[in-house]
């Protein structure tokens, strides 16, 4: 059937838009991405996120302090350790009260340990992604060993809500350090077995090289955090420059590198996994025995002892299970350095045990803004490499 | 892209000289400075907001070059006023400071100037304020919706709208709640 040459003319000049997810296996998530594409180049990338979007921080506004502590595992939930630590850190910060070093460190081990836990993840899926399916099972290999280690001293392998607020849920069990060394002493160099599969790997560094490239200015003006601005340059890291938690007397360097691609985000990844055993080592080296949460009354519970002959202590027991913990009113802003970027919490307090108002700045949420500057103008085939160096973690960014 | 910047050592909390040279330079659009648990907050009149974070970006003395943060807060149940207040968390990286700046927006004119000149990272984060508190940005080149679906009925993070209840099916006398 004849069609009118006018017709033809003007459907070769149409773009043709596409959507990419939110049911992908390369979305890392329940992300939408609506692209128009002229042929193989991306002209125009529209991002839609909501999809996992649960209404946590209103859930917040309803649950007592140390209820809120669950929920905190479910944002980012690659990193529930480490959301658990940044939570406790601000609520912390409304008593100032003094956390036991065991308490400090053993944080700091199981944060660094997490950290592992999501670029493994990260790597893994980038990886399985770009087509080197070898990588993706061997990385969850070692995270098995992890999650291990998570539920023992949890009971969960991932949503621990092991880091309260005061300091630990419960001690470090017996088997613990074992464990954690065992890891250490194995996992430098399947470090350098993923290494070897990838970074070298022409295939790899084609698809990942000059790609996605964002500059310094850029990605500071973008919001951007952890890892991708990074690996643009900037050597900036909450652990370094705002520490929490003792960091500042922790021996690591920040891998920062200058080019600003995927291939860059990569190498800064798989440089902050092996800075994190050695983070990790040096915890487990010192970890300290004694109380594993704050004396502080107000803020963690008696120990059960002491409640059969102090009337001071079941008091304290008391109100603790039945208000909760009541920080004064005020607010306060914490943030610490998650595997995505800066993670902080914006807790309003009015007093009572309930919080007014608790916001998380979600380091994905602001970092996949990125994902439109990086993308536009390149190959529709380059889009998955995008997504996978800006790690999002959708939970994370929709909350 | 050829260096690395460094960051600068880690630095005490942020210095009311902060405050003080937005005070010089912005007189009575600075409402109110407090300090509380080692953080300064600065609230700041509406309409030079755009005006202040310029300032605060582009001075290099202060260089709050990152905008961390932006969302909103809804004090109806206190009954303050203006209803709302939306509250910005900035940070310095070369001068490693933090600030926290705030306008109030009134329930009845609920708009704000857009920063997203300043910052585009204010982009989804405006739209964010907008999808959950219903505060509109001036200026902001995509404001709709993103976390809830388009066509949302309300605000969900103001006070007033329920947490929301699920149906509970086969209890006596119970009909599921509108939300």
């Amino acid at each position: 059937m004849a069609q009118a040459p006018d017709a033809i003319g003007s459907l070769r000049d149409e773009t043709m838009i596409i959507n990419m997810g939110p049911q992908h296996p390369s979305t890392h998530g329940v992300l939408r991405l609506e692209l128009e594409l002229d042929g193989e180049l991306v002209i125009k990338c529209t991002p839609h996120i909501g999809y996992l979007h649960t209404g946590i921080e209103k859930e917040m506004e309803s649950r007592n302090y140390q209820q809120v502590v669950t929920i905190t595992d479910r944002t980012d939930y690659l990193n529930p350790l480490g959301n658990n630590l940044g939570y406790a850190l601000a609520v912390e910060k409304f008593f100032q009260c003094e956390i036991p070093e065991r308490a400090q460190v053993g944080r700091v081990l199981l944060v660094e340990l997490q950290r592992i836990s999501s670029h493994l993840v990260w790597l893994g899926t980038h990886a399985l992604d770009l087509g080197a399916m070898s990588a993706f099972l061997y990385c969850f290999r070692e995270r098995e060993m992890l999650l291990d280690i998570f539920e023992l001293c949890s009971g969960a392998r991932m949503m621990t809500s092991y880091i309260r607020v005061g300091g630990l849920a419960s001690d470090l069990p017996p088997g613990f350090e074992e464990q954690v060394q065992a890891f250490l002493d194995l996992f430098p160099s399947r470090v350098d077995d993923y290494e070897a599969l990838l970074t070298e790997n022409e295939i790899f560094m084609e698809r990942t090289q000059g790609i996605g490239i964002l500059t310094a200015p850029q990605a500071i003006a973008l919001g951007l955090t952890g890892p991708p601005l990074r690996a643009s340059g900037v050597r900036h890291d909450l652990r370094v420059s705002r520490p929490y938690s003792g960091y500042e007397t922790y021996d690591f360097n920040v891998p920062t590198r200058t080019d600003g691609d995927v291939y860059s985000r990569y190498l800064c990844r798989v440089a902050e996994m092996r800075e994190s055993i050695k983070i990790a080592q040096q915890a487990l080296n010192r970890l300290p025995k004694g109380p594993f949460r704050t004396l502080d009354r107000k803020v963690s519970l008696p120990p059960r002892e002491e409640l059969y002959s102090s009337m001071e202590s079941l008091i304290h027991h008391f109100k603790l299970v039945t208000e909760g913990i009541r920080p004064p009113a005020g607010e306060v802003y914490v943030s610490v350095e998650s595997p995505r970027g800066e993670l902080g919490y914006y807790i309003i307090s009015d007093g009572s045990g309930i919080p007014y108002k608790i916001h998380i700045r979600a380091p994905s949420f602001v970092n996949l803004q990125a994902l439109p500057p990086i993308m536009e103008g390149r190959f529709v085939a380059d889009a998955v490499a995008c997504i996978g160096s800006l790690d999002p973690v959708i939970g994370d960014v929709d909350r | 892209m050829t260096e690395v910047q460094e960051a600068p050592e880690p630095h005490a909390p942020e210095e009311p000289r902060v405050a003080a040279g937005l005070r010089d330079r912005f007189g009575d659009a600075v409402l109110e400075v407090t300090e509380a648990f080692g953080e300064l907050t600065v609230v700041v009149a509406r309409d030079r907001i755009v005006d202040v974070c310029t300032h605060l970006r582009d001075n290099p003395e202060l260089r709050f070059d990152l905008l961390s943060d932006l969302t909103a807060v809804d004090w109806l149940p206190m009954e303050r006023e203006p209803r709302f207040q939306v509250v910005y968390h900035l940070l310095s990286i070369p001068h490693n400071e933090r600030l926290r700046l705030k306008i109030g927006v009134d329930e009845d004119d609920p708009v704000a100037p857009s920063v997203v000149g300043v910052w585009p990272t204010a982009n989804w984060l405006e739209r964010e304020v907008y999808d959950m508190y219903g505060i509109r940005f001036a200026n902001h080149p995509d404001l709709r919706r993103i976390l809830m679906p388009d066509d949302w009925p309300t605000h969900p993070l103001r006070k007033d709208v329920p947490l929301g209840e699920e149906a509970v099916e086969f209890s006596q006398n119970v009909h599921p709640q509108e939300p």
